[in-house]
């Protein structure tokens, strides 16, 4: 299948290492993956801060750069973006864009996937050859779990990993506090949020805590980082993507 | 935007500075305070937590469930599109059943229909049934100014107004507050109340019970709110726990019934649904202990006067907005406050409104607007907000609350004019949509790894993003993006390498690979395969 994956900002310039696992795990299970290198950001940011004018170009421009027929799904390492995609676009063009916008939006809002949906309900797969010897907790995204409805599909995909110790987080499906700018806007409450999802976290003893978001593992490893926890994040790409050839993500990425 | 004659393009809201729909802070100073609060925190979390799995039982029962909230839904959508018709055929009905009906267009008019009805009866005390609207209106702060006292008689209603604090819960109002609070507030507070008196639930109930008996049986006036108020039969409804409510409107010679105009329900039969949605989502239960029911007057029987006050008070200017329309779904269960993380962690007295909450960071500004030039408190509630969703899952009607902030947040950006954050998103936008810049933008991201400490992370950061270092380190920006990676030698030969394993495994796990095939439906799909076997 010709994919066309989607960096998104926060991917591409800050966590490239999640992006290049969904790169390397999807042309591994055989299929073409390509990027369009117009595309930059879905605008996200801009739409959940109060901003729909701002964001119309980038709306736009993700339409164009996807909207090729050859690219049969799209896919992001990021359940909020894919949900901005999905959901937000249609109101941006519905308020600003012209007819073209908007039948261009719902094109490709229709083949957008976020990483495990493309994988568990597009490509029909659960197990994808991953060896990841660690103990894992998994934490669903607020924008995965709620907006995209993801399910277990993480988890069925995680719990098909060879070697993998998989412990449940409690409390797993509240949020973390991050919310984009409200962590920003909204920093001590923000703070509450993350320092109790870092609690329920050490109860795991995981060495690491995965996510569907980058976005919220930054927030979260922030955290982890601060108080010097052992637990470290990692994106779910990563752990799919390692096989025993490649198996060292942890130690390549701590070098 | 066309106008009709004689009617405005815009309804009034709420007027500024009157009510209880404003705090005097916007929210992040607001919950700065609470969230010092340990005791406060626990309180919360604990009552947030047992009622959340309490709910989560009693609606996973019930085997209808997604379709009540369906029902629940519809129903007030299609009241909240004939408002006016509704409401004209409520006030026939309770006028012809004996009632009057007044319209009040704001608090200050709500507030002097009702002191003037009390005040004809000669009574200079009326007794309270729990009710948001005359909270919302701060009926009580207008009798006490005119020398009527009211008595809540809803038990933390009772305690909040004996401990002149606010609120801070739309169904449990002392949520904040744990038995040895109580017990002190009720040692402080009531007249000759028994100086040994413990801790026990039961013993401070008791308390409260014999000091209201007495208010019941010698007050002659009651004002109340109302749950659901039915255009089709005039019918007006209160739901509760104690049985305190029943008293009040049972009991004196003359009730007042404060009702939103929201309220209105179409049909008799409509109460079927929204008696099985509002007590599971609300207290957790299969049904509330008490459910009264009255229509006008009845000679001989119960109050023999009987007052509807309809309250405007911005509703009009809600229901004129797409998202202010949808708000006034709103049937106050307050699941949407016990599942909310902001909430739990900030208690209600930081949104500053009686409706605290998720719902009340929507309707607040609905009602009384967010006047953002003179810093309004109001304009701060859409960001009080993770955006998480949890509000939408929980809610009985379904109000898809997540996204009436952002519509909100998108109101009160387009209200403001220029601000420094405005042009900042404006100049990432630029940035964003030209790729060259935005490269360069890539690049200068990739600084960012000068400032970083010798661990890769970086522990502060400048205004406005100390709030976030405050608490977390940032990890130092990659040596390379993912394009840069991608266009690379590098990229393109471990792309190649996944490639390779793929063509290898594909002889050596043919069953799971063939699996994996018959599972795809696209006949393209296998086209581009084997492109790609060639390529
Ligand atoms: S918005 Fe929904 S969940 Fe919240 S109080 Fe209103 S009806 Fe209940």
């Amino acid at each position: 299948m010709r994919i066309g994956l989607f960096a998104t900002c926060l991917g591409d310039t800050l966590f490239p290492d999640a992006v290049r696992s969904t790169a390397i795990l999807l042309t591994r299970l055989g299929h073409e993956v390509v990027f369009p290198p117009g595309q930059t950001c879905c605008g996200q940011m801009h739409i959940n801060t109060g901003y729909q004018r701002e964001p119309v170009p980038l709306v736009r421009d993700f339409a164009e750069q996807f909207g090729d027929t050859s690219i049969e799904a799209v896919v992001m390492p990021s359940g909020s973006c894919a949900g901005s995609v999905r959901h937000q676009h249609a109101t941006v063009a519905d308020r600003y864009g012209d007819s073209a916008l908007r039948a261009g939006v719902a094109t490709v809002a229709a083949k957008t996937y976020e990483l495990s949906e493309l994988l568990v309900d597009v490509l029909g797969v659960t197990g994808v050859g991953a060896y990841f010897p660690h103990r894992v907790t998994y934490h669903p995204t607020c924008h995965s779990l709620r907006m995209l409805r993801v399910g277990d599909r993480p988890l069925r995909l995680l719990r098909a990993v060879d070697s993998i110790d998989l412990v449940e987080l409690p409390g797993a499906d509240s949020c973390c506090g991050f919310g984009g700018t409200f962590a920003l806007k909204n920093a001590e409450t923000s703070t509450a949020m993350l320092h109790d999802k870092l609690d329920s976290i050490a109860t795991t003893g995981a060495e690491v805590c995965t996510a569907g978001d980058s976005s919220c593992l930054m927030h979260i490893g922030g955290g982890l980082s601060r108080i010097r926890s052992g637990t470290r994040t990692l994106h779910l790409a990563r752990i799919l993507a390692a096989t025993r050839t490649t198996p060292d993500v942890l130690t390549e990425a701590a070098a | 935007m066309s106008t009709f004659l004689g009617m405005p393009a815009r309804p009034p809201r709420s007027p500024y500075g009157t009510g209880n729909l404003r705090g005097d802070e916007a929210f992040p100073r607001a919950a700065h305070h609470e969230l010092g609060n340990g005791q406060l925190r626990r309180n919360l979390g604990r009552a947030t937590t047992t009622i959340r799995a309490k709910r989560l039982d009693v609606t996973g029962e019930l085997p209808d469930w997604e379709a009540l909230r369906d029902a629940g839904s519809a129903i007030k959508t299609d009241a909240m599109n004939r408002l006016p018709e509704l409401l004209e055929q409520l006030e026939h009905k309770v006028t012809e059943h004996g009632g009057t009906v007044h319209w009040a267009r704001d608090s200050a008019e709500a507030n002097e229909i009702v002191a003037r009805l009390v005040k004809a009866t000669g009574s200079s005390e009326v007794i309270k049934v729990k009710s948001m609207a005359t909270q919302e209106i701060g009926l009580n702060e207008h009798l006490e100014s005119v020398g009527i006292t009211p008595y809540e008689t809803d038990l933390a209603e009772l305690i909040v107004q004996l401990a002149h604090d606010r609120p801070s819960h739309i169904l449990v109002p002392a949520i904040h507050r744990n038995r040895d609070e109580i017990r002190q507030i009720f040692l402080d507070r009531i007249p000759g109340v028994d100086p040994e008196l413990d801790n026990v639930p039961a013993h401070l109930a008791a308390a409260a019970r014999a000091y209201l008996r007495q208010k019941f049986m010698t007050t002659k006036v009651a004002v109340s709110g109302a749950n659901f108020g039915i255009a089709e039969t005039g019918t007006l409804s209160v739901v509760e726990s104690e049985g305190n409510g029943r008293m009040c409107l049972t009991l004196p010679d003359t009730l007042i019934t404060v009702m939103g105009i929201e309220k209105v329900l179409p049909r008799y039969q409509d109460l079927e649904v929204f008696l099985q949605l509002l007590p599971r989502s609300s207290t957790g239960e299969r049904m509330n202990p008490y459910t009264s029911l009255w229509t006008g007057v009845t000679p001989g029987d119960g109050p023999q006067g009987f007052h509807l006050v309809l309250l405007d008070n911005g509703r009009t200017a809600a229901l004129a907005d797409a998202i202010g329309r949808a708000a006034l779904n709103c049937i106050r269960c307050s699941a949407c406050l016990n599942v909310c993380p902001v909430y739990e962690r900030t208690g209600g007295h930081a949104y500053g409104s009686t409706y605290p909450g998720p719902i009340g960071a929507v309707l607040t500004p609905q009602l009384a607007g967010m006047h953002a030039a003179a810093d309004d408190p109001n304009s701060s509630l859409p960001y009080a907000s993770s955006l998480c969703g949890a509000c939408f899952d929980a809610c009985p009607v379904k109000i898809d609350i997540p996204s009436l902030l952002v519509e909100l947040r998108h109101q009160h950006t387009e209200q403001t004019g220029t601000t420094p954050e405005k042009l900042a998103m404006k100049a990432a936008a630029t940035v964003m949509k030209r790729p060259a810049l935005y490269r360069g933008a890539q690049k200068a991201a990739g600084l960012g790894r000068a400032v970083a400490g010798r661990d890769g992370t970086i522990s502060r950061l400048p205004p406005p993003f100390s709030g976030w270092s405050d608490s977390r380190d940032t990890a130092a920006p990659p040596r390379q993006t993912f394009r840069a990676w991608f266009a690379s030698d590098e990229g393109r030969a471990a792309l190649r390498a996944a490639a390779d394993e793929h063509d290898r495994g594909r002889t050596r796990e043919e069953p799971d690979r063939s699996q994996d095939e018959s599972d795809r439906s696209r006949a393209e799909d296998h086209r581009n395969h084997g492109e790609d076997g060639t390529a």
